[in-house]
């Protein structure tokens, strides 16, 4: 009788084997097999291919590009993303709904299509940003956007906002409104009420949509692959690349794996810090 | 001068009157209770004083200055709410704390102040845990400590403990009393637990629809209740022969009014009869003494003492009444 959970399971331990498992561990299984221009993938055991990974500083620059965009994204969406989420938890509706809709209203149009909307946007040196920035007085010579690392900070903050959003947002409604009217009558100002209550309140918010947006960002693929090109390459692009332009699959695994290893690590390290921190005060 | 004056107080929440024209005088150190059903505008009057909420009209002065002139952060009250909302990422010491840090205090003052006031409330062993590693009593006691630390002149209580369990309940309701006598905090309790407001108070006001029915002590307002509405809130009550009657105020005798015993239920420390009489059904109860008491069906008879009629000669200057 022990055995019938198991059995009850087995239908999704089976998807589950199916579509992660098996492809993840010929993924891996790749990786150890050698490649060629003329002789194509033979199915041997050698470690040429994470040699090379490892000796060519080029790769090296890819996943320190990537991890810098993720890291960069990160902060500017807890930046702008947290301020959001008080405000919009302060609204009251109509304006509550009408305002998440806009927040959340991205989601809905596919990530291709919104990134190229910022590449017509960035479009060279007479781009509609540069323009604006430039009439306004902010900039005096047009910012390069395009296959630049600033462009894809921009492009995937937009495009990953939600995320943060709706996190600090959970957190935010989780507060207990009376908690905010004890500070004030304890002779909290407004802005002591924010910093000293509502903002600690909200950090496991920030940070669980950091960890999020960190790993979305990390790993990518459309928007470097429109507004970085192939000019400009991080680890999803390029194990892309590697796949289907060299046509070098053993490669690409190579920087599949190590960037899905370096993604599990991060994210479950972060959630360990978070939730040592967290585990005592919120449970 | 009274303490704290409230002025024809008004609070209307569009076309709804919460709190219609209610004036009270508070004397410094005593403990009055807001006291009436939901709605009946106890916790908004509270809120007002606070200075959450502002009054539609009326005024509100402590010691004679205005206090609706000032600011809810400056008004220097202590104030337990329902929920506690205690600052759930700080430790109990911490959320004491705050309230002097706001006031500048120094550090080493501080610690002492402190640790005075959880020893007080009997959390002196908790100063480093956090809220939710508390049970609600504790929790309740943490929300006393905070908003009595910083020696306020009054301390608003907002149901601090309808989320206990009533054993709890009674116990705190000991210990409440025992620490406002101890600090002599002028004292408002929003309740609408008429027995934790007659076991806390000097005075009670009995609130319905916005208005002050009753103000008086306890035991005047509940033998002399000047409207139905207070009769009947603040305990069972018996309309027989045109009289009002306290049901444990009727004793079963040789003569009076004739009736027979539909019910008996044991409480206890009493019995709780519900008898049928020409008047209709009259409740009673009669304290368990050990004695052998008519069982159900039972042919009784029933003597009482009325409460008498509250009449303005006898009113006196702390329980003047208003409204209806």
């Amino acid at each position: 009788m022990r055995a019938v959970p198991y059995l009850l399971s087995l239908p999704a331990l089976l998807l589950f084997a199916g579509v992660v498992v098996i492809p993840l561990a010929m993924t891996v299984v790749l990786t150890f097999h050698d490649w060629g221009q003329y002789k194509g993938i033979e199915p041997v055991f050698i470690l040429k291919n994470w040699q090379e990974v490892f000796g060519d500083p080029y790769y090296a620059e890819m996943f320190g590009r990537t991890f810098r965009i993720a890291l960069i994204v990160t902060v500017l969406t807890a930046l702008l993303g947290a301020p959001e989420a008080y405000i919009l938890n302060r609204m009251k509706s109509p304006w509550r709904g009408l305002f998440l809709l806009v927040i959340l209203g991205p989601l809905l149009i596919s990530v291709v299509a919104r990134t190229l909307g910022w590449a017509l946007l960035f479009g060279g040196n007479s781009g509609l940003v540069n323009k604006a920035l430039m009439s306004v007085g902010l900039i005096s010579a047009p910012i390069p956007f395009m296959f630049t690392e600033t462009g894809m900070v921009v492009a995937l903050v937009h495009v990953l906002m939600p995320y943060m959003v709706l996190a600090v947002w959970a957190a935010l409604q989780r507060l207990d409104p009376q908690v905010e009217n004890a500070a004030v009558a304890l002779g909290a100002g407004p802005l002591t009420v924010l910093c000293r209550i509502v903002l600690p309140q909200a950090m496991p918010g920030i940070l669980s949509g950091a960890v999020i947006v960190f790993a979305l960002a990390a790993s990518a693929f459309a928007t470097p692959a429109i507004i970085g090109g192939r000019r400009l390459k991080v680890a999803s692009t390029l194990a892309y690349d590697e796949f289907l332009n060299t046509l070098n699959w053993p490669l690409g695994a190579v920087v599949a794996v190590l960037l899905l290893l370096a993604l599990v690590l991060i994210v479950v390290g972060a959630n360990r810090l978070v939730e040592r921190r967290y585990a005592q005060v919120f449970g | 001068m009274a303490f704290l004056a409230l002025d024809t107080l008004t609070k209307h929440f569009g076309s709804h009157v919460a709190v219609d024209r209610l004036t009270l005088k508070v004397e410094k150190g005593e403990f009055v209770s807001l006291l009436g059903p939901s709605g009946c505008g106890k916790t908004t009057t509270l809120q007002m004083i606070a200075g959450f909420v502002e009054p539609t009209s009326g005024g509100i002065r402590l010691e004679g200055r205005d206090l609706l002139a000032v600011k809810p952060a400056k008004r220097g009250l202590g104030i337990v709410f329902q929920s506690y909302a205690l600052f759930p990422h700080m430790t109990v010491a911490e959320n004491v704390s705050f309230g002097l840090e706001m006031q500048g205090v120094a550090a080493a003052e501080r610690a002492k102040r402190v640790g005075e006031t959880l020893d007080l409330v009997g959390l002196g062993a908790f100063a480093g845990r956090f809220p939710r590693q508390l049970s609600g009593g504790q929790q309740q006691r943490v929300a006393l400590a905070r908003a009595l630390v910083i020696r306020p002149q009054i301390l608003l209580l907002d149901e601090p403990l309808s989320n206990l369990d009533a054993k709890l309940r009674e116990e705190m309701q000991i210990e409440l009393r025992q620490i406002q006598r101890t600090v002599g905090t002028t004292t408002i309790l929003v309740t609408h637990d008429q027995g934790e407001a007659m076991a806390l108070s000097d005075r009670i006001v009995v609130m319905n629809h916005g208005r002050a029915e009753q103000i008086g002590p306890p035991h005047e307002t509940y033998e002399r209740p000047a409207t139905p509405f207070v009769a009947s809130f603040l305990g069972k009550t018996n309309l027989v022969s045109g009289a009002t009657v306290r049901p444990e105020r009727i004793s079963f005798a040789a003569a009076g009014l004739a009736g027979t015993v539909r019910t008996r239920i044991f409480q206890g420390n009493h019995w709780l009869y519900q008898v049928d009489t020409a008047d209709g059904l009259v409740t009673v109860i009669r304290q368990n003494t050990g004695e052998a008491m008519p069982g159900e069906g039972a042919a009784v008879r029933l003597a009482w003492r009325a409460l008498p009629p509250q009449s303005s000669g006898e009113v006196s200057a702390s329980s003047r009444t208003e409204g209806s």
